[in-house]
């Protein structure tokens, strides 16, 4: 039994739904109590989908228990193969179903609908949502494409005329999967790559039969489609690109791995500037940025491309990178060890709390969660990854990936904070009458004075652990900004208890500036 | 379109209003959701919801935008070793609650939440709030109720939260002043101005359930008469008779006339005089019709269709067919507790369709073919309907909404007006 406040995924028939979602004449038949058609709502609000989730729910209840269950399922599944007039169907369990045990794949079967009906066995009380969206895009892919494998000891297939890949892995709901698609078919298309099936989204599942004629897969979202191009490279002897082109350097590495791959000249798509991050990060006004201290969590795939942009684009110090998803812990184990640290392998929302606040960071770069964790220790925060909100399907064209996925990589990451000059102000005139401790950000204007003002999240501060301020220590730190004042605080304390200090005079104020100072 | 899964009745039900009974696909929450208000009401109350991971998957995003930074509620998710029977549930439970209290001390308050799988596991919830109540006795009380969706629909959940919290009311001793318990949460605010006019028409022993604060619970007995504010507090009704408490039957404090007819049956119970009940309200009628009458240009004449949803639809649909002069074309509703209804159902119109319970694609047919001017629904059928053409109202902020009473028939009203207003503005 685990305590949860806040999960970062759902259970994995959600990720089967995001599948189902974003494919085209799919539709998904869920054996689940009533109460379950919440999920709907993920896609119709958070996604502002226009349709609704092609997704029947039997939304049994108490009374159905003691009678036929299976026998609701069945009836729901017929209505749904008429009213809906799909090209397949998947049909699966969720957690309550689960333990009622009717066999949703072979209740589907006795029915002999006319259309591939795919079981999905996907065990809510072990796994996630991400790992729910592999498996179902797993089945489907095998369902689909499997009867075209060919007999073992067949020849290499021969390459096609002209290269052609798939992109896999985006979904519904998925972390800017819609423009992050739309940036990487048109990188392709200028190297002269074809894009021959993009799955599950925009698919449909004859589309899948489809995904053998291509020379090789895209991995692009590893958490979703690692499985299935696992099998398709075993079976069809397809190659894969693995590369998750996130960042400039990432993505000059995907453009290069493509063109090595089909034997293309990488040089024309590299030489052009494509992105301006670079010339953003030279700029002088981004010293500022020198060292800057973040913390980096999320799903592996994005979590190990934002530090890595961090680290080696933008110039901060990275001083924590974890993930929720133990399915790539391995890899996020890796990156984090390239960066002198030990990787953060938890989905417990508490625990990434604590460590957020123990690395004293600058800017956190995170999920939703950690966004609401930053906003609570009053640190910059910019969302990196799902899980996602409606602001993480922002109106305009925002990829991450792909050279224009750098640009807004550059403006996401650096807006949160404050600019460099402005902070140099603040530290200079710190007593000045409109920056003073309790005035409100002056861009609100007179009318938001001392309400809109910060308040100082450790308000308790005479005595913390035997740990006291004196009255004239605590009057200096007042003239430190308030947006570092409580990370001031916590590393005076820090460092006048490491040293046995009971008592905070201005002295330990500054000693412990010169200490932490960089 | 096969028939078998959505089983349709039609009966007249009483006062002559046709009722259609439907089995099919309901596209509601289930109990659990009503955490997301109750938490905020009782403010040293913790709910710890025993169940799997799309409940806790459920709740944060049924809270969606009102993420707080630690809420007061959580779920233990039960795992396979749980169910396995590798480790014992109950140790589990006790490990998980155990944890909780050593963090949240300010906790006074513990619901332990059934699910649908703690449910169908048949976890005994019940005993295993007496055996944490005796551990963690005096500083924290645990109580039980189910949330699951096998169960109940989501304001259920405070049903059932709410008849827990009577079991544990003090009885009030035989001699005991009469005393009036308004059941139902409401928004402080408007609690607050329920109290003030209570006190004017001189009910002087008024308590609120749910109260504030876990300690601020009122005692019960013979002499308690209760009255509802909300309509979907069956089991906590049937739970405060049991203790002695008797009924005052009113209809629901929404509108000007629904909340003069509550205010006149407790002014009645209590013995107060019709003068001076009119004296007491005319200034709250008098600023609730003139609130609401701004609202009639835009509503008037307008043709509604509820989904079903929060067991509110009934009295919302009489308020706005009354007072503001709209069409009720099908009033759904997930249950229809007749015995608290009667007299909303009084109220309206000869003929107005009813629905209980739901097949969601036939009723969406039904409301496709109906075309009214405006959906009351779930936010799961918002935005495609809008995408249809339609103008919706999402339900869910009928409950996040300061609505009862005088001062809120107004923002009431706007509520619909507003989804209304907007297709007028925009042109693009």
């Amino acid at each position: 039994m685990q305590l949860t406040v806040w999960t970062y995924e759902g259970p994995p028939h959600v990720g089967a739904m995001r599948v189902a979602t974003g494919m085209q004449g799919l539709h998904y038949v869920l054996h689940a109590p009533q109460g379950d058609t919440y999920a709907d709502l993920l896609f119709t609000m958070i996604e502002r989908r226009d349709h609704r989730p092609p997704v029947t729910y039997t939304t049994f209840q108490a009374r159905d228990l003691g009678k036929d269950t299976a026998e609701l399922f069945k009836d729901a599944t017929r209505a749904a193969f008429e009213r809906f007039q799909p090209e397949a169907m998947i049909v699966g369990a969720s957690c309550t179903a689960e333990l009622i045990q009717d066999d949703p794949g072979g209740l589907a079967r006795a029915l002999q609908l006319p259309i591939p009906v795919v079981p999905l066995e996907l065990p809510s009380y072990q796994k996630k949502e991400n790992w729910g969206a592999a498996e179902t895009f797993y089945q489907l892919v095998r369902a689909f494409a499997g009867p075209l494998a060919p007999p073992p000891g067949s020849p290499a297939r021969a390459p096609n005329p002209e290269p052609s890949v798939n992109l896999l892995g985006p979904t519904a709901l998925g972390f800017r999967h819609r423009d992050d698609v739309r940036e990487i078919e048109g990188l392709l298309r200028e190297l002269g790559v074809r894009v021959n099936v993009t799955a599950p989204m925009g698919a449909r599942p004859r589309d899948l039969q489809r995904l053998p004629e291509a020379d090789a897969n895209v991995v692009l979202y590893p958490e979703i489609a690692d499985v299935a191009a696992r099998w398709l490279e075993r079976t069809f002897k397809q190659q894969t690109i693995r590369t998750v082109p996130i960042g400039v350097g990432a993505t000059q590495d995907f453009v290069r791995e493509v063109a090595a791959l089909f034997g293309l000249d990488p040089a024309p798509v590299l030489a052009t500037a494509r992105s301006r991050l670079p010339w953003y990060s030279r700029s002088v006004d981004s010293t500022y940025l020198t060292g800057k201290r973040v913390f980096v969590f999320g799903d592996a795939t994005h979590a190990i491309a934002a530090a890595r942009v961090a680290a080696k684009e933008l110039g901060f110090t990275v001083v924590g990178l974890g993930t929720y998803g133990r399915e790539f812990a391995r890899d996020v184990r890796a990156a984090a060890a390239a960066l002198g640290l030990e990787a953060l392998i938890s989905d417990d929302y508490l625990e990434v709390e604590q460590a957020i606040a123990a690395a004293h960071p600058d800017l956190v770069l995170g999920t939703q969660m950690e966004r609401h964790i930053a906003k609570r220790l009053g640190v910059p925060c910019a969302v990196i990854s799902a899980p996602v909100h409606v602001q993480d399907f922002p109106a305009r064209y925002a990829p991450h990936m792909g050279f224009e996925g750098a640009n807004v990589l550059f403006d996401t990451f650096v807006h949160p904070l404050m600019m460099g000059l402005e902070e140099h102000l603040l530290q200079m005139f710190r007593e000045d009458f409109e920056f003073h401790h309790e005035a409100a950000p002056s861009h609100l204007g007179p009318a938001a004075k001392a309400a809109a003002a910060p308040p100082d999240p450790a308000p308790e501060v005479a005595v913390v652990d035997t740990v006291v301020w004196t009255a004239e220590a605590e009057r200096e730190l007042k003239k430190i900004p308030f947006f570092v004042r409580h990370r001031a605080r916590n590393n005076t304390e820090r460092f006048a208890k490491e040293r046995g200090v009971g008592r905070i005079t201005v002295e330990t104020l500054y000693d412990a500036k010169s200490h932490f100072g960089r | 379109m096969s028939g078998a899964t959505a089983r349709t009745v039609t009966e007249t039900g009483c006062h002559d209003l046709p009722v259609l009974y439907e089995r099919g696909q309901h596209e509601v929450f289930c109990g659990l959701t009503s955490i997301v208000w109750l938490h905020r009401k009782i403010q040293d109350a913790f709910f710890l919801v025993v169940g799997s991971r799309t409940c806790a998957h459920l709740i944060q995003s049924a809270a969606g935008v009102m993420i707080f930074a630690e809420p007061r509620f959580a779920t233990a998710i039960m795992e396979e070793r749980d169910l396995a029977g590798l480790a014992d549930m109950n140790d589990e439970l006790d490990r998980v609650v155990g944890r909780l209290v050593e963090r949240r001390p300010d906790i006074k308050l513990l619901f332990l939440v059934g699910s649908c799988p703690s449910e169908v596991i048949k976890l005994d919830l019940g005993r295993a709030a007496e055996r944490l109540s005796r551990a963690f006795a005096p500083s924290v009380r645990v109580l039980h109720y189910s949330g699951s969706g096998i169960e109940t629909t989501f304001t259920q959940g405070e049903d059932g939260c709410l008849a827990a919290l009577v079991a544990t009311m003090s009885s009030a001793a035989a001699e005991a002043a009469p005393s009036l318990l308004v059941v139902g949460a409401l928004a402080d605010v408007v609690e607050d101005q329920f109290r003030r006019l209570f006190d004017a028409l001189g009910i002087e022993r008024v308590g609120f359930l749910p109260p504030r604060r876990a300690d601020q619970l009122a005692g019960i007995g013979p002499k308690t008469r209760y009255l509802l504010a909300q309509p979907f507090l069956a089991d906590t009704a049937k739970a405060l008779e049991r203790r002695g408490a008797r009924p005052i039957e009113a209809p629901f404090p929404l509108g000007a006339e629904g909340t003069t007819a509550w205010l006149e049956a407790a002014a009645a119970a209590f013995g107060v005089p019709a003068e001076r009940v009119d004296s007491v309200t005319e200034a709250g009628r008098e600023r609730a019709a003139r609130a609401v009458e701004r609202h009639r240009p835009a509503l008037g004449g307008k043709r509604i269709f509820f989904f079903p949803d929060s067991q509110l639809e009934i009295p919302l649909a009489r308020f706005l067919v009354r007072e503001l002069g709209m069409e009720a074309v099908e009033v759904g509703t997930p249950y229809l507790h007749r015995a608290q209804l009667e007299r909303e159902l009084a109220l309206l119109p000869p003929g107005t369709a009813l629905s209980e319970g739901q097949d969601v694609e036939r009723q969406l047919d039904r409301c496709q073919a109906a075309k009214p001017d405006i959906v009351v629904c779930g936010l799961g059928l918002a935005n495609p309907l809008e995408a249809a053409g339609m103008t919706t109202k999402w339900s869910i902020e009928l409950l996040f909404t300061p609505i009862q009473g005088y001062d809120q028939a107004g923002d009431l009203a706007e509520l619909f007006a507003r989804p209304l207003d907007r297709r007028t503005r925009l042109e693009v």
